[in-house]
């Protein structure tokens, strides 16, 4: 199981940080989400990156979080050497974050 | 006492420069809208047209606007619909000239069209020397590598050429949400002083601001999140009460999609902290807002606010950065892959051996690990890409040439090299206050 399961996200960019939502599908699955998707989590996520800082921000009336990355985006898109200098794509890379389905389910019963 | 059952009708035409203009002619001439706005400047293209400028000083503006002009200006003459533009760009007294004889040209009688200055800070901003906020010491230790310095700047001045009767009001570096903010503070009579309506009208800004991005652009995933005719996508229209309110909706026919998934990826775009979301006229705050599907295609938007400004603006510095150098070349079939990998060593080889002066070196397979640096899997063609910064443009094209050379000294099969130099302008935030910036109008009539 994958991220992209049970929510979708959309990448926005400024300066040398990248502002990632991540949007339930279904509200039921929100605070399963919040317990599983933690900043902590995230920032290992995007390890590669050189992430230094992981903040989120919960808005539970749009079953949504968002997640604000500092020194993801290889110096920002007016300097970075990145094909995707944006970070446009990075919506897609966290979606692929892999989920044990029994962790799941254990932040739905708990939820 | 205000009318509380009217509504004012603004429609998104254009969320960048290059967005497609048939759909924002569509929402001119059927979309009984008020006002049509067109936000058109990225961090960086404000610096990029300040050079055009100094190269001529007619040019500097949106180089699409003479096409926009002339796809909606007959529609929105007819229809009585007001343009609100950040086309002017680097100058927007050329873009009001150039928009004046467009209108002269289709016969437009009695058109006003302003223009907007005072974002362009250059010569004030160097006095007060700010710190740039992404590479921590102060503006005068770029030097002569500046190139430009604009501040993103309020509705002020957008509600005094509106109240001056412009038809059409070219600003420079407006900020994205205060060309929408203009046009209901002008209709409804808002204080600017009162918070809440300008955080709501500040919403309703940024859902409209990037166009289709909230009509279901950007948002198609095939068999995830699927959304219908791409290739005729709505526009949005926003019919916003004298309260702030927000009812979003498309022309009927147009392809695209619109409910509360396409909304909240749209709300959440660009933000950090939902509850400060600093502009030059409020800080609007989205974390109570409130999504709901009222109708196929349409949804109201209610429950954001508003607090005090901060009285300070952002200000984006284009400064000289440095030469970007790069080389692409495509492998294909078995052992894609390796044969990219081993380009890659080759030209790390070439570049240790050449001591080319390089600051920074990119080097990367498309199709592997370009996107993201996870080195996983395998592909059937992968596309080789070096790119380096270097300070001056002749070691950035020895980088470029170094990746052309694989045609015949790289490894086998290697096709489709493309080799291209260009000029980085470094974009560094500064923050100074709002008394810095003195908007001036100039108003142009036939």
């Amino acid at each position: 199981m994958i991220l992209r399961d049970l929510a979708h996200s959309r990448a926005g960019d400024k300066g040398n940080t990248s502002s990632l939502s991540l949007i339930a599908y279904d509200p039921a699955d929100y605070v399963a989400l919040r317990t599983l998707i933690t900043p902590d989590r995230v920032k290992a996520h995007f390890a590669a990156l050189g992430v230094t800082e992981v903040t989120r921000h919960d808005l539970p009336g749009l079953s949504a979080m968002n997640f604000v990355m500092k020194n993801a985006l290889a110096g920002g898109v007016t300097r970075s050497l990145a094909l995707d200098a944006h970070g446009k794509s990075l919506s897609s890379v966290f979606l692929a974050m892999e989920l044990d389905p029994a962790e799941v389910a254990a932040a739905r019963a708990a939820a | 006492m205000t009318d509380t059952t009217r509504t004012l009708r603004i429609g998104g035409g254009a969320g960048f420069s290059g967005d497609r203009i048939d759909p924002a002619e569509a929402l001119a001439r059927d979309g009984r809208l008020d006002y049509l706005v067109f936000e058109c400047l990225g961090e960086r293209t404000v610096a990029l047209a300040q050079k055009a400028r100094r190269l001529d000083p007619d040019k500097g503006y949106d180089p699409w606007l003479e096409r926009r002009m002339q796809a909606v200006l007959p529609h929105c003459a007819r229809n009585g619909t007001r343009i609100v533009s950040n086309m002017g760009a680097a100058n927007p007294r050329a873009a009001a000239r150039a928009t004046h004889a467009i209108a002269r040209d289709l016969g437009l009688k009695g058109m006003k069209i302003a223009a907007v200055t005072g974002d362009d800070i250059l010569a004030r901003v160097q006095d007060l020397n700010p710190e740039v906020e992404e590479l921590g010491h102060p503006l005068d230790r770029l030097g002569n590598r500046v190139v430009s310095a604009n501040a993103y700047t309020g509705a002020g001045a957008i509600v005094t050429a509106l109240g001056q009767g412009a038809d059409v009001v070219l600003c420079g570096r407006a900020a994205d949400p205060a060309m929408f903010l203009g046009p209901l503070i002008h209709e409804f009579g808002w204080s600017m002083q009162d918070w809440p309506k300008l955080g709501r009208g500040t919403i309703a800004g940024h859902l409209l601001e990037c166009s289709c991005q909230v009509t279901g652009g950007y948002f198609a995933d095939p068999g995830v999140k699927d959304v219908p005719d791409l290739a005729n996508i709505g526009y949005p229209i926003g019919e916003i009460d004298s309260e702030g309110n927000l009812t979003l909706s498309k022309l009927p026919g147009t392809g695209g999609r619109l409910d509360r998934r396409t909304c909240t990826e749209q709300l959440l775009y660009e933000l950090h902290d939902p509850a400060r979301y600093l502009q030059p006229d409020v800080i609007a705050d989205f974390s109570a807002v409130t999504l709901t599907e009222t109708a196929p295609d349409e949804v109201r938007v209610e429950g954001g606010t508003g607090r005090e400004r901060t009285g300070l603006l952002k200000a984006s510095v284009g400064y000289v950065d440095s030469f970007i150098g790069e080389g692409q070349i495509s492998y294909s079939g078995p052992g894609a892959q390796a044969r990219g990998r081993l380009a890659l060593e080759v030209l790390e080889s070439r570049l240790a051996r050449l001591g080319l002066p390089v600051q920074e070196v990119r080097a990367e397979l498309i199709g592997i690990d370009s996107a993201y640096p996870s080195r996983q899997g395998d592909a059937p063609e992968v596309r080789v890409r070096l790119a380096a910064r270097c300070e001056d443009a002749e070691t950035a094209q020895m980088i470029a040439a170094e990746v052309d050379g694989l045609y015949l000294a790289g490894p086998a099969g290697g096709g489709g090299v493309t080799a291209t130099v260009r000029e980085m302008i470094g974009i560094g935030s500064v923050y100074v206050p709002e008394a810095l910036v003195t908007p001036e109008i100039e108003m142009m009539e036939n």
